[in-house]
């Protein structure tokens, strides 16, 4: 771990860590200045680290191939837009709504674990999938004979988020300064942020990380150790799923409006990417790979058709096109010269150091 | 008194019974062996005593208690502890952090850290490659490792399958001389083997197991000399 390097100055560690600060702080009012647009980018950037930090705990940590996990996503933010909408007329605070949404996760967590418990694998990826899923196709057709997620048409004027006097939903004015709803939405994602790493890495090195490793490696032995297993790897799933369910309702109440659109298989997909590019079970790698896919189609986005209309005078690829084109050459590289991502834990590239020699 | 006690164990996997009714007896501070060919029901009794297979009828006594129907890693955190046959260590895990791994059930930092280092006294092999993973070492020093581990959890009784398995004979000599030292040092032993002779050579008394059941049991040096065991467990005929 690269944290072994700083602590070895501590001053150099907290002049570091003050520089990321006021980096994290500034990035939203620089970036605005390239357009709003930018900003909201971001945001949705973070609400797929937390999907990706997650994801690690059951994929990264565990060793459990999750191909539906945008299902806790899915759950949580129905969770915050039912509860928080006219739809049924309710309008709990965000800060009760949350952790409903993330313990409903958990228990969709529990759900999925619990019949899967022997099963490893492909098989797990496929029933994961098909369970991704059901929960999209439910989130569809639960609109009759009660309507409880109003079907495809999804649920519109969500809340937003309201602290201290200040509502997320618009802008506030402070004097001359202006602090837009989706800068306000940033600083609370970047909080939310903070506090799942840190759980992540206290997660890590606690006795259940190590019991998680121990499962990856050789579940019989890790039993023989005395590690009950079943509770681990369901604990894997609930923690997971519960960070999905609390990415979620945030996009809920960034959004204002839902729909099971939002939550196909290309998303379950794009996050386990994520996971499996920045390297599975390094927390800073995770975010890594989330930040980069999410950055780079939007950047190709703004860049590729205005370059084309400037050399050629017309478009001859689409954003759309080559963006799919660069992920596939990306994947492709990745598995030829990083195969345990980019920034790989350490006892994944012992791993596959193992299987070349 | 008896630390462990199989009262007419019965397992199958599905429909077939793999051990057909077998009674077997360690007592504490004992190294008891169970010996018999391949297929004869010795691993499928081992899982069955660490709730790895829950027997059909019978009961496991261990400690004065039934433990049938407990799961493995309660069974575990009781101090009856498995090596598992084909060594079973942690691969992508450095040696220190295999016998780490090893004091799960254990929360005295200090004693952890104290036992790790005796382990490396017993075997200066595993002390030179703390830092490397467990993959990387030979099949004799996975299999030294993998006893060192099960020793780190503090076992009351530990359970040894097959640790000559695939290894070089002068390996085998090695790993038989350290379970005869793990056993003179206070632990109780289940060692099951195919070796039958080093088996025998280093138990007290001992199980011969043939199509699920017991068909001999006795003195271990008894057994050595019985014409039976030597004619088709000892190759002499």
């Amino acid at each position: 771990m690269n944290a072994a390097g700083w602590t070895a100055n501590p001053r150099n560690k907290w002049i570091g860590i003050a520089c990321i600060a006021i980096a994290l702080i500034a990035l939203p009012f620089v970036l605005a200045m390239a357009g709003t647009a930018w900003v909201r980018i971001t945001n949705f950037a973070i609400l797929f680290v937390l999907l990706s930090l997650g994801l690690n705990i059951v994929v990264g940590f565990a060793g459990l191939l999750d191909l539906g996990y945008i299902a806790f996503y899915a759950v949580g933010a129905y969770v915050y837009a039912l509860l928080a909408s006219p739809h049924f007329g309710l309008h709990l605070p965000w800060w009760m709504i949350l952790p409903i949404g993330a313990f409903v996760a958990c228990i969709f967590g529990i759900l999925l674990g619990s019949p899967t418990l022997k099963l490893r694998g492909d098989y797990l990826a496929i029933v994961t999938l098909g369970f991704g899923e059901i929960v999209r196709i439910f989130m569809n057709n639960l609109s009759d004979p009660i309507n409880v997620t109003n079907g495809p048409k999804g649920i519109s004027t969500i809340d937003s988020i309201k602290l201290a006097g200040l509502d997320f939903g618009g802008s506030t004015r402070i004097g001359d300064f202006v602090l837009s709803g989706t800068i306000k939405y940033y600083f609370f994602l970047l909080a939310i942020l903070l506090i799942v790493i840190v759980i992540n890495f206290r997660l890590q090195n606690s006795r259940i990380g190590r019991a998680w490793e121990a499962i990856r490696e050789d579940e019989m032995a890790a039993r023989a150790m005395g590690i009950n297993t079943t509770r681990m790897k369901l604990l894997a799933f609930a923690m997971g799923a519960s960070f999905g369910g609390i990415a979620g309702g945030m996009f809920s109440a960034i959004q204002g409006f839902i729909s099971p659109e939002s939550f196909v298989l290309n998303e379950s997909v794009m996050v386990l990417a994520m996971v499996v590019l920045g390297g599975m079970g390094n927390i800073w790698g995770v975010v890594l790979g989330a930040v980069l896919l999410s950055f780079v189609p939007e950047l190709l986005r703004y860049t590729v058709e205005p370059a084309q209309h400037a050399l050629f005078g017309k478009q001859i690829i689409e954003a759309e096109v080559l963006r799919m084109l660069l992920f596939g050459l990306a994947m492709v590289l990745m598995m030829l010269y990083r195969p345990a991502g980019l920034l790989p834990s350490a006892v994944r590239k012992r791993e596959l150091a193992k299987e070349e020699a | 008194m008896s630390l462990l006690k199989l009262e007419q164990v019965h397992v199958g996997y599905g429909g077939i019974k793999a051990v057909k009714g077998i009674d077997l007896e360690v007592n504490a501070g004992e190294l008891v062996t169970l010996i018999g060919a391949n297929g004869a029901g010795k691993t499928t009794t081992l899982k069955a005593i660490v709730g790895l297979l829950k027997p059909s009828e019978g009961r496991v006594m261990y400690d004065g208690n039934n433990i049938v129907g407990q799961p493995s890693h309660a069974i575990a955190a009781k101090g009856l502890v498995l090596v598992p046959e084909g060594r079973g260590v942690f691969p992508s895990l450095t040696i220190e952090e295999n016998l780490q791994m090893g004091a799960y059930i254990r929360n005295d930092r200090d004693g952890i850290a104290a036992d790790i280092e005796h382990k490396f006294s017993l075997f200066p092999r595993l002390k030179e490659r703390a830092k490397q993973t467990a993959g990387t070492l030979s099949g004799g020093e996975q299999q030294m490792l993998a006893i060192s581990r099960a020793l780190m959890a503090k076992p009351k009784l530990l359970l040894l399958d097959e640790p000559s398995m695939g290894l070089a004979p002068i390996m085998v000599q090695k790993i038989f001389e350290v379970v005869r030292d793990v056993s003179k040092s206070g632990v109780t032993i289940l060692l099951i083997e195919q070796n039958a002779r080093l088996a025998l050579q280093i138990s007290q008394r001992g199980y011969v197991m043939d199509g699920g059941l017991i068909t001999l049991a006795g003195e271990s040096a008894d057994l050595l000399s019985n014409p039976k065991v030597r004619e088709a467990y000892l190759g002499e005929g």
